[in-house]
């Protein structure tokens, strides 16, 4: 019999509690499946059983490759699908109140004040007609209720936080005037203007060039790191989750593969598909010149989980039982592992460390 | 020891927060922008300088004109077998009532003025409420609104501005009812359409993640975004609008004194001496063709210069 694990459940879960986070988790995500039915067209598995958890002040990192079901997790989490053809089933809990169904008027007032985001494209996340210093002064109003002045100075001081030069006078500013590392800088300080206890990063650095990727998610784990926060950080890149966080789940296709405390699967990926990922990071310990590996075929090529496992048309391991059974989710090695044949060997070159 | 100036860093480099754009530096507003492209595109000139004129010369008519306005004292130099051309004392003539025919169209200029922004403002405002409650809201009051704006859209704009003005009788603000009822199908439905599809955009997905109140996303942020192709529509409109008081007019719709100088009025009244003196309907009409290209010019240019990427 197969006990479907919970990832991030205390008693499944050694050594991760991290002094501080207490024991209730903030976000306890259970189950959580978005289907986009439209008609004349077959349904989307979007998200498809997902459960995770997150603590108060704990980093936890989403990882996939596109089309696996990130932002619609996230999107599913903040109550901001659209009304219309999608059906959300699962529970979402967020401090002892369940967010799935949760009238609008109650869910508008917990985003921006206790659940926060920030998105993945800074040149149209903000109002391009509005200044910068409004967008963030209209927060502060929405829930802090201060006044024009105290939100103004309120904003200055959220600005020289995200470090943005001159910020009396960029309050000012309209977004055409800021670069786009600036403009993620001025999303992440309305992100955090009212210290949401949950702050989601979808892909917060997939926009920006190179060397402003690395000062972003820097300012992040500043801003974020002996706070209270908690980070979700959703990306397809587990060279940004290395540095951040304290936990990843690694997504395909709608599902979790696998998840584990950020050491363990650094140290030892099991599942193929994790395996993979990390053989296409760019390392600094390799020689120049040396490819990366990126991972066979396109994350199009799967089967549905209801016949199989979804990574079989690209796996190296893969046998003919993974075209005929789903695997499950289970413990395994420290981790929650959905794979048949998990890797035995570290996909990377043979005595590497990482993170 | 001085340090001689490093060179020049690289303007994002790792450790310093990314720098300004150069766009920054200019200081420019989303607005301004548009202004500047405006600015120097010759049409957007023409169009303006045509407009000024008009405007200016609408409301300066007293000072501008030479003579009284519905003047009889010249009737006898307005006959069926004789009509006064230009001469020194009348630079366009005498019309068909035996005014001065600058002085007419002087005044004309102004009346059209009127007729033509109140009504395009009737049409806007009530257009622009009907589109933003259906863009804004949507579902069914979207569904709603759009029905109603169908049926007055299905009825041909003559038909249903005729209609309007028959019903509420003979004056010159039956005529703007009837013009601006027959625009608001128009500005509705552009309103709804900008408004629904920018409401598909991400920094309104980041309001909502924000939790800001719906009417403020709404009126706050929605609206402001959308405006555009509305102003350039109104624009536009005004052209139409001109059009359609001479139209009216022209149907016998408009203003019944005939005191009051109207252009549309002025091209009726010269129809039966036309053959005699084509004049007295050729001035008033190329009024209305002069002004209605100005704020057509005026219009397009707007509307290249709010949305630089659609110029060709
Ligand atoms: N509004 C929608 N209607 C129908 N299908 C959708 C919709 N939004 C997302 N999907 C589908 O859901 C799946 C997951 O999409 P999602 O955006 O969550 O992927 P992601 O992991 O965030 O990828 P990316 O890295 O590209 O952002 C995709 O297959 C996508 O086609
Ligand atoms: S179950 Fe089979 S196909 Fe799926 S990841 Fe594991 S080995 Fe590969
Ligand atoms: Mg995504």
């Amino acid at each position: 019999m197969t006990v479907e694990y919970v990832p991030g459940q205390p008693q499944s879960q050694p050594q991760t509690t991290i002094a501080g986070h207490g024991d209730r988790p903030l976000l306890t995500v259970t189950d959580l499946s978005v289907t986009f039915t439209r008609r004349g067209r077959a349904p989307v598995h979007a998200v498809d059983d997902v459960s995770f958890q997150i603590r108060a002040g704990e980093h936890v990192g989403l990882v996939g490759e596109s089309g696996s079901g990130k932002s619609v997790t996230s999107l599913a989490i903040m109550g901001l699908l659209p009304r219309g053809g999608v059906e959300v089933a699962g529970s979402v809990d967020f401090d002892g109140q369940e967010l799935i169904g949760l009238d609008t008027a109650t869910m508008r007032n917990l985003r921006g004040q206790e659940l926060a985001m920030v998105f993945q494209d800074p040149m149209t996340s903000l109002n391009p007609v509005i200044t910068v210093g409004r967008q963030i002064t209209e927060v502060l109003k929405r829930h802090r209720d201060l006044d024009k002045a105290d939100a103004r100075t309120e904003a200055v001081d959220l600005l020289t936080k995200v470090g943005i030069p001159d910020p009396a006078r960029r309050v000012g500013d309209y977004p055409h005037q800021l670069s786009g590392g600036m403009r993620q800088r001025v999303l992440i300080a309305i992100a955090l203007a009212c210290q949401p206890r949950l702050l989601i990063a979808d892909e917060p650095t997939t926009a920006l060039d190179v060397t402003i990727q690395a000062q972003i998610l820097e300012l992040l784990r500043e801003l974020v790191s002996g706070s209270q926060t908690a980070l979700l950080m959703i990306t397809h890149d587990l060279g940004v989750v290395a540095g951040l966080c304290d936990r990843v789940h690694v997504m395909y296709s709608g599902r979790i593969v696998e998840s584990a405390e950020r050491r363990q699967l650094f140290a030892r990926p099991r599942h193929p598909y994790t395996g993979g990922l990390m053989a296409s990071i760019p390392r600094l310990d390799q020689p120049r010149g040396v490819p990366l590996t990126p991972i066979p075929g396109s994350p199009t090529d799967t089967l549905p989980w209801s016949q199989g496992c979804a990574f079989a048309p690209r796996c190296p391991n893969s046998e003919v039982d993974c075209r005929m059974h789903t695997p499950a989710l289970e413990p395994a090695d420290n981790r929650a592992l959905r794979c048949f044949h998990p890797l035995t060997t570290d996909p990377r070159s043979v005595g590497a460390t990482h993170a | 020891m001085t340090i001689a100036p490093t060179a020049t860093l690289p303007p994002e480099g790792p450790l310093s927060p990314d720098g300004p754009t150069a766009e920054s530096m200019a200081g420019e507003s989303l607005w301004k922008g548009a202004w500047q492209r405006l600015r120097r595109n010759p049409m957007a000139l023409i169009g303006g300088g045509i407009m000024a004129v008009f405007v200016f010369v609408a409301l300066f008519a007293p000072l501008l004109a030479p003579y009284e306005p519905a003047s009889t004292e010249w009737t006898e130099l307005s006959t069926p077998f004789f009509v006064q051309g230009s001469n020194s004392e009348h630079l366009l003539g005498i019309d068909r009532w035996g005014s001065d025919m600058l002085t007419q169209l002087i005044f004309g200029a102004r009346q059209s003025l009127i007729i033509g922004v109140v009504s395009t403002l009737i049409g806007l405002f009530a257009g622009a409420l009907l589109g933003t409650l259906a863009g804004g809201l949507g579902g069914k009051v979207d569904t709603v609104i759009m029905r109603f704006v169908d049926i007055l859209l299905s009825i041909p704009s003559l038909l249903l501005a005729i209609s309007i003005a028959a019903a509420m009788g003979k004056s010159s603000f039956a005529l703007m009812v009837a013009i601006g009822a027959a625009q608001i199908p128009i500005f509705a439905r552009l309103l709804r359409s900008t408004m629904l599809s920018q409401s598909r955009s991400d920094y309104v997905l980041a309001a909502n993640a924000l939790g800001l109140r719906r009417r403020n996303i709404i009126l706050g942020h929605i609206l402001p975004n959308s405006l555009g192709p509305t102003i350039v529509q109104a624009t536009l409109n005004l052209a139409t609008a001109i059009i359609e008081v001479a139209a009216l007019s022209f149907l016998g719709l408009g203003e019944d004194d005939p005191a009051v100088a109207e252009w549309g009025r002025m091209i009726v009244s010269g129809q039966d001496r036309f053959q005699i003196a084509p004049w007295l309907a050729f001035y008033p009409g190329i009024c209305i063709a002069i002004t209605a290209l100005g704020f057509t010019l005026l219009g397009e240019a707007l509307r290249e210069a709010l949305d630089p990427k659609q110029r060709r």
